[in-house]
């Protein structure tokens, strides 16, 4: 079976997911972001790919970060952008996902940028769109429940590609609540892809998936034991919304054992850099000492999630 | 075969051309890749302060709705300020005009400059766009499906080929 993703020439036509994605594929969306982070420094901080197009920013389930760097990117490139947030409210009315979709088709649309509570729900979206003979509109996955984040884990590769170079070399650390963490998810598949060299997951066991070494990465429940030798290390928020059940004691519990303090990260390498998808829980998973310290690269990681959004959306719409 | 001439003999045609004509601070903008060369090879025959900036068009080309967007697009880097700015574009094959035409829309997007001129290294004809070259190496007839294609050798001379039937160029 083909991959979703791809047209028929192997070209991506949606973004739903890295796993399985070739790293061809991966490689040419991280080389297009490069000329992109630039555009933000000039005087008119747009280029007309995407002119006349339309983008509709659809969230299901709430964003800030994400929806807002969506709408620069799509806006940097020239399109028009509409924001839906469609919470509980509306679909309370009745309406399914597939109707939504049929009538923002109606409306022209060029783009989806999907988030969802649902797994698989950009899926879904995509699947209807060639059933209904639009396979020309695109889809984007902007998050969907606990399965993926694709363009965030493109812009984690494409900063840990902008600080280390070489995947082949890197031991790369991913710490804290993996079992929630769609991020994570599209990070280590991601991340094993490119052929980086070791992929750490660190956490407490009722934080780690089952099996969660079939993905490809060693398993560590110390973290000072974890840490060490590492060149980039990956701090995961900590989801308690999502969390039922006593999966913690408490968070100070969790900070004194997986919280990235100094002291621990002087266990990694000493030019290792601190990445953290945001938003942040200072004191829980992180020390303020760390994301603001030398090693912090957090906030560049904003500004090159711009950069990846606007090549996947100029690939995707260029297909 | 290749019946093409030289491009290091062309090159100082060129830059003869542009010796004294050229602002004695009008700043060298070449159209990657063959342009980027060209243009720093000149900011060293010309006499002059000349900075040299390399301008990429991937994000300006009027095809990309038909062809999509080119891979391993280079990164546009104008290390000084455009606005008010005498700016010479240089590339090395002058054919449909496209390119300038996206390279003239590019530059506006970092400011107005003071006025800019065209530089090539080989006007072939076969214009679509009303876009002529202040500066001309030589001025070559060759066939509609024919690429002439620029290359740097190892040693930092260029040479010139023709590809039948590419669609590199233009």
């Amino acid at each position: 079976m083909r991959n979703p993703q791809l047209n028929a020439g192997g070209e991506l036509q949606h973004l739903l997911t890295l796993e399985g994605l070739p790293p061809e594929v991966i490689g040419r969306i991280l080389d297009t972001a490069v000329p992109f982070v630039s555009i933000a420094e000039r005087e008119v901080k747009k280029v007309p790919l995407l002119r006349g197009k339309t983008v509709f920013n659809l969230f299901f389930e709430n964003s800030t970060r994400t929806r807002t760097t969506f709408e620069i990117a799509a806006k940097r490139l020239s399109a028009d952008v509409i924001n839906l947030n469609i919470g509980v409210p509306s679909t309370s009315k009745g309406e399914t996902l597939l109707d939504t979709i049929d009538n923002l088709v109606a409306m022209n649309a060029d783009m989806f940028i999907v988030r969802h509570a649902q797994s698989g729900a950009p899926h879904l979206i995509a699947q209807h769109l060639s059933a209904t003979n639009k396979a020309d509109i695109h889809v984007v996955n902007a998050g969907d429940g606990r399965h993926g984040h694709p363009t965030q884990g493109l812009l984690d590769l494409f900063t840990i590609r902008h600080y280390k170079r070489e995947f082949r070399e890197l031991t790369v650390a991913v710490v804290g609540d993996v079992l929630h963490s769609r991020v994570a998810r599209s990070l280590i598949h991601g991340l094993t892809t490119m052929g980086t060299a070791e992929v750490r997951a660190i956490g407490p066991k009722t934080l780690l998936p089952t099996a969660v070494e079939c993905l490809g990465v060693r398993v560590f429940h110390d973290m000072r034991e974890g840490i060490a030798g590492c060149d980039v290390v990956v701090m995961l928020r900590l989801q308690s919304e999502r969390m039922k059940g006593a999966l913690l004691p408490s968070s100070g519990e969790y900070f004194k054992h997986y919280g990235l303090t100094l002291e621990k990260l002087k266990l990694a390498k000493s030019d290792a850099i601190v990445m953290h998808p945001g938003p942040m829980n200072r004191g829980v998973e992180i020390d303020s000492a760390v994301a603001d310290g030398s090693h912090s690269v957090i906030l560049p990681q904003v500004t090159f999630g711009i950069a990846v959004r606007m090549a996947v959306m100029s690939i995707l719409a260029g297909s | 075969m290749n019946t093409l001439p030289d491009a290091e003999r062309l090159l100082s045609a060129l830059a003869d051309k542009m010796r004294g004509a050229i602002a004695f601070d009008a700043k060298l903008v070449g159209i990657y890749s063959g342009g980027a060369w060209l243009a720093e090879r000149l900011a060293q025959m010309i006499p002059g302060e000349h900075p040299v900036g390399y301008i990429d068009v991937s994000f300006y080309r009027d095809d990309y709705a038909e062809r999509g967007l080119r891979p391993n697009p280079a990164t546009t880097s104008l290390p000084f300020e455009v606005r008010s700015s005498r700016i010479i574009l240089i590339d090395d094959v002058l054919y449909t005009g496209r390119s300038v035409r996206a390279a003239v829309n590019e530059l506006f997007d970092y400011g107005r400059p003071q006025a800019i001129e065209l530089a090539v290294l080989i006007d072939r004809g076969g214009r679509e766009l009303p876009i002529e070259a202040a500066y001309v190496g030589a001025r070559l007839a060759v066939a509609r499906d024919a690429s002439i294609v620029l290359q740097r050798r190892d040693d930092g001379t260029l040479a010139l080929s023709l590809e039948r039937a590419g669609d590199a160029g233009a």
